[in-house]
């Protein structure tokens, strides 16, 4: 009997220490970015990294400012929605409202591969195929700009968004759908005045993971993005946004230099963005469940 | 047995994929009286009522054999609009499911999809039907207020005000008070006798109690075949089959 509860004892430290190594890991790259991240905002004030335009980190003075780095992602990223949001919840709605059990069937795995391609293929396939054509089509000077990136990080983030607001339409009571069809709705008007509207954060859940991925997303940038680190003015100019800028000088930079700790300051604020992200996407799906009634 | 016949069923046999849920039903249904579907659970009695205003069609693989006539015109003709014969022929199911939206529309929803635009009319029709279903005076002064507020029994008086603003002819319940406290469920075994006046009722109940109370007719299935049909007197007072006589009296089921 004793043995028996020491045995189980030992499973659950065993378990428990697996459970909460991730929190381990969070807290140490939390503490590893502050610490090489902070530095920087000791030599350069704050407000004149975020805001500054120069992004020059091997001239003589270097400068580095983040804005054309922080606007690159944000315009590939805000890109980025218009393409994985119609093709994601579009996706989404297909599959779960319309699609019959063999359309499904091939379908859903089919999502799951798109989400399993390494981003390297995407990067790969963006720079050979992708940008050649557009650079073609729209008789640019480069094919790879943040439009590229966009394009790509759309197709990347589809399968994300997809899968989330599917899961978020199968939470729709099956009663919302009975009673909308009983007082004589078609499906169309019953997907779209009833299953939306009450799949709404869900799915807003799923478009805001959509951007959290396509925010942190490095290769696929790094490869299609063009790497200019200047301020945009068009879709159709290169930019370097913060995680390929990352990607492409933490291998040239002395570590403990200022241009180190600045790169660190890029990671600490991408962390923060995605934090908020999430911190987001996790509230807004918590009161979805308690707006269906399913928290109770 | 002078009392008009709104619906017919005739050798209607029903099957989910390859298992046979009903057999052989015939069945009428009487204008502006309460029939009641009793039987143990799984005989199919739900899936008895969803045939008569067409909701089995969401059913993947289900299939329907026989006839069902409404005033003498089957609802099942190709012809037949499936929307036509849901708004004449209402449902309310057995946990109250309003919309996530505010009362007025819960109500207005049914009236909004079949393209009223007329806003005093909705706003009469709203009012009308939550008077109607009994619940006007507990929440007329909260109507754009979230129906998921309201307790399960006003929940369920809203789903009905709801299928009543489309003014069906027929009203289908399937155990509309068995997740509700007694009091609601008195409020709405009340209801039902009020509705009769105008509308012709099915109900499905578990409850024998409640259906002797409220019922004209009695249906008593039993493993998806009819046992016994009859007014609702004599099949609780003097009913022609043992069975039938078993089950009421709680011997089985
Ligand atoms: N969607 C379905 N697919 C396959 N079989 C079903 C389906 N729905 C019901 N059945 C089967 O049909 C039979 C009748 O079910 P039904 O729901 O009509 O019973 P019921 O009399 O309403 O029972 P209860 O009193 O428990 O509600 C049962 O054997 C059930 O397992
Ligand atoms: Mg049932």
């Amino acid at each position: 009997m004793k043995k028996a509860q020491l045995k189980e004892n030992l499973y659950r430290w065993f378990f428990g220490l697996f459970a909460f190594s991730s929190l381990i890991f969070l807290v140490g790259i939390t503490i590893i970015l502050f610490k090489e991240g902070l530095p920087l905002f000791k030599e350069i004030n704050f407000f004149n990294t975020i805001a500054g335009r120069y992004w020059y980190p091997t001239y003589e003075p270097p400068e580095f400012g983040m804005l054309p780095l922080i606007l690159a992602s944000f315009w590939v990223t805000v890109g980025a929605l218009f393409v994985c949001v119609p093709l994601g919840v579009g996706s989404a709605l297909y599959i779960h409202e319309l699609a019959g059990d063999r359309q499904k069937a091939i379908l859903k795995p089919l999502v799951e591969i798109l989400a399993s391609i390494p981003s390297i293929v995407y990067g790969f396939f963006g720079m050979v195929i992708v940008a050649p054509l557009l650079q073609d089509w729209l008789n640019l000077p480069v094919g790879q700009t943040a439009f590229t990136g966009s394009l790509m990080l759309g197709i990347m983030a589809t399968p994300t968004v997809c899968s989330i607001a599917e899961d978020a339409l199968g939470f729709v009571p099956k009663g919302f759908r009975e009673a909308s069809f009983a007082v004589g709705a078609n499906r169309w008007q019953t997907l779209t005045r009833v299953v939306i509207p009450a799949a709404g954060s869900g799915i807003s859940t799923a478009i805001i993971l959509g951007m959290s991925r396509a925010v942190g997303e490095t290769m696929t940038v790094l490869m299609v993005t063009g790497g200019a680190a200047v301020i945009p003015k068009s879709f159709f100019q290169p930019v370097r946004p913060m995680t390929s800028t990352i990607a492409a000088e933490m291998g040239e930079t002395v570590i403990g230099s200022t241009h180190y700790h600045a790169l660190f300051a890029i990671g600490l604020i991408l962390f923060f963005i995605t934090l908020v992200f999430n911190i987001v996407a996790e509230f807004i799906s918590r009161r979805f469940r308690i707006k269906l009634g399913l928290g109770r | 047995m002078a009392d008009k016949i709104r619906m017919k069923l005739e050798n209607v046999n029903f099957f989910y994929a390859d298992t046979q849920a009903l057999y052989e039903i015939n069945l009428d249904i009487y204008q502006n009286k309460v029939t009641a579907i009793i039987g143990p659970s799984g005989c199919g009695k739900s899936t008895l009522i969803k045939l008569l205003n067409r909701m089995n069609e969401l059913i993947p693989n289900a299939r329907c054999e026989g006839n069902i006539y409404l005033d003498g015109h089957d609802i099942y003709d190709p012809k037949v609009d499936v929307v036509d014969v849901r708004r004449r022929i209402g449902m309310v199911f057995q946990k109250p499911n309003p919309f996530p939206k505010s009362i007025f529309d819960n109500v207005a929803y049914g009236l909004y999809i079949n393209g009223v635009k007329d806003r005093h009319y909705i706003n009469y029709k709203v009012e009308k039907s939550l008077k109607d279903a009994t619940l006007w005076k507990e929440v007329s002064d909260r109507l754009h207020s979230s129906a998921l507020q309201l307790s399960g029994g006003q929940q369920q008086r809203l789903c009905i005000a709801r299928t009543l603003a489309v003014e069906p002819e027929v009203v289908l319940m399937d155990e509309p008070a068995s997740a509700l406290d007694p009091t609601s469920t008195a409020k709405i075994e009340e209801l039902i006798q009020e509705l009769k006046e105008k509308y012709t009722i099915v109900i499905v109940t578990h409850n024998m109690q409640q259906a002797a109370r409220i019922s004209d007719y009695t249906l008593f299935l039993m493993l998806g075949k009819m046992i016994e049909y009859d007014v609702t007197n004599k099949i609780f007072t003097n009913p022609s089959k043992k069975i039938t006589e078993d089950y009421i009296t709680g011997r089985f089921g």
